[in-house]
């Protein structure tokens, strides 16, 4: 799932100085799911809004809602109930969100309220670790589902870089060396071997290298 | 600013305010607890969201609190220690406009009427009047 975090108050704040009327946009997927940018989100950044435009003698009118999801057009197409109620849309979503508001409402004024961190999970209640790197090319089944692409400090693919202490990675000691991890793991699974396999060289264009990514599903499409 | 009669909210659950309520408030006042604050009695303060602290801000609170039972004594397991959380995250909030933190606070008091729960609207009461009207209604005051 995608993860994100509200930006600081007084940043939303400043891309919104000139705007009247405000409408904070949720998302009800990963945002959600995170807690980032849901229902209960964006009833607490309008008020947030209206607090600090209060203060500043600047009062301002901000309405909530949330749409199903901001990455699909469908979707956005029901921003047209708000047309031209509004001079600025205060999007919740992770950046596709922002973006696609952006490609299909010209005339729509779109700030984000959120930084969009990372594709990761959430081990513990309130805690999200990066797991995916969305690389395009996956390469779990030769590192026993653990990936180094994302949580290796250096997306190393031939095992660990030598400043592994303690199992913990040198460029953070309260991470967990993940090359350490893949050699525990494929020990206990009984494929220590695949330690010795050489990884070719990468091609990186499919992990973003290659400018903006594109999938097409033919069986999918009409 | 003499005459500043601060709007103070406190939000108690039924089981600390049990008491506190129930002749009206009458005791209440012969015990010395402030006029200008306005009870809010919930089932449970662990329901209550941050949105709703916001709220009585936007609302013209100068100052709000929240009564939650004892950490470890919470009628509901860990109510008061989740509306602990969430006056950590209007505090937070608070100071990221730029407004004293301290104009949100939470304490955890034994259920009924006793000294404490009168003493800490005392507190807040005293505290809210040294900071004078909150910076969120300054314009219109
Ligand atoms: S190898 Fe690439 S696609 Fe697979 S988990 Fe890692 S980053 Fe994601
Ligand atoms: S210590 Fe491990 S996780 Fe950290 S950079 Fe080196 S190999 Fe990667």
């Amino acid at each position: 799932m995608i993860i994100a975090e509200r930006k600081p108050v007084a940043e939303i704040l400043d891309m919104v100085r000139d705007a009247k009327k405000i409408l904070v946009l949720g998302c009800r997927g990963c945002v959600t799911v995170c807690s980032a940018g849901g229902e209960r989100e964006v009833e607490i950044l309008a008020s947030l809004i209206r607090l600090g435009r209060k203060k500043e003698g600047n009062p301002v009118e901000v309405a909530g809602a949330t749409l199903v999801r901001q990455c699909d057009k469908e979707y956005i197409n029901s921003m047209d109930q708000w047309e031209g109620q509004y001079d600025a849309v205060v999007s919740m979503a992770c950046g596709v969100g922002v973006n696609f508001i952006a490609n299909l409402r010209s005339s729509t004024r779109v700030f984000p309220a959120v930084n969009t961190s990372f594709f990761g999970g959430s081990v513990v209640q309130g805690e999200w670790t990066e797991q995916c790197a969305g690389c395009g090319d996956c390469i779990l089944h030769l590192t026993g589902g653990l990936c180094p692409v994302a949580r290796c400090a250096k997306s190393l693919l031939n095992g660990p870089c030598g400043g592994s202490q303690d199992g913990k990675c040198e460029i953070n000691p309260q991470v967990a060396c993940v090359w350490q991890l893949i050699h525990d793991r494929l020990e206990s699974l009984d494929s220590k071997e695949q330690m010795l396999r050489v990884a070719p060289i990468r091609d990186w264009r499919p992990a973003g290298h290659g400018g903006p990514r594109k999938v097409v599903r033919n069986d999918l499409t009409v | 600013m003499s005459d500043f009669n601060p709007n103070i909210r406190a939000f108690c659950c039924h089981y600390t305010s049990q008491q506190a309520s129930s002749d009206h408030g009458e005791g209440l006042k012969q015990a010395g607890f402030p006029g200008n604050v306005v009870l809010d009695r919930l089932t449970c303060t662990g329901k209550l969201q941050v949105s709703t602290l916001l709220a009585a801000f936007e609302q013209g609170a100068d100052a709000v609190y929240v009564v939650g039972c004892p950490p470890d004594g919470c009628h509901n397991v860990k109510g008061s220690q989740r509306a602990a959380k969430r006056v950590g995250a209007v505090k937070k909030a608070l100071a990221e406009l730029a407004v004293e933190p301290e104009r949100v606070r939470m304490y955890h008091l034994e259920r009924g009427l006793h000294p404490e729960f009168v003493a800490a609207a005392r507190e807040m009461d005293t505290m809210t009047r040294a900071l004078g009207p909150c910076p969120f209604n300054g314009e219109s005051r």
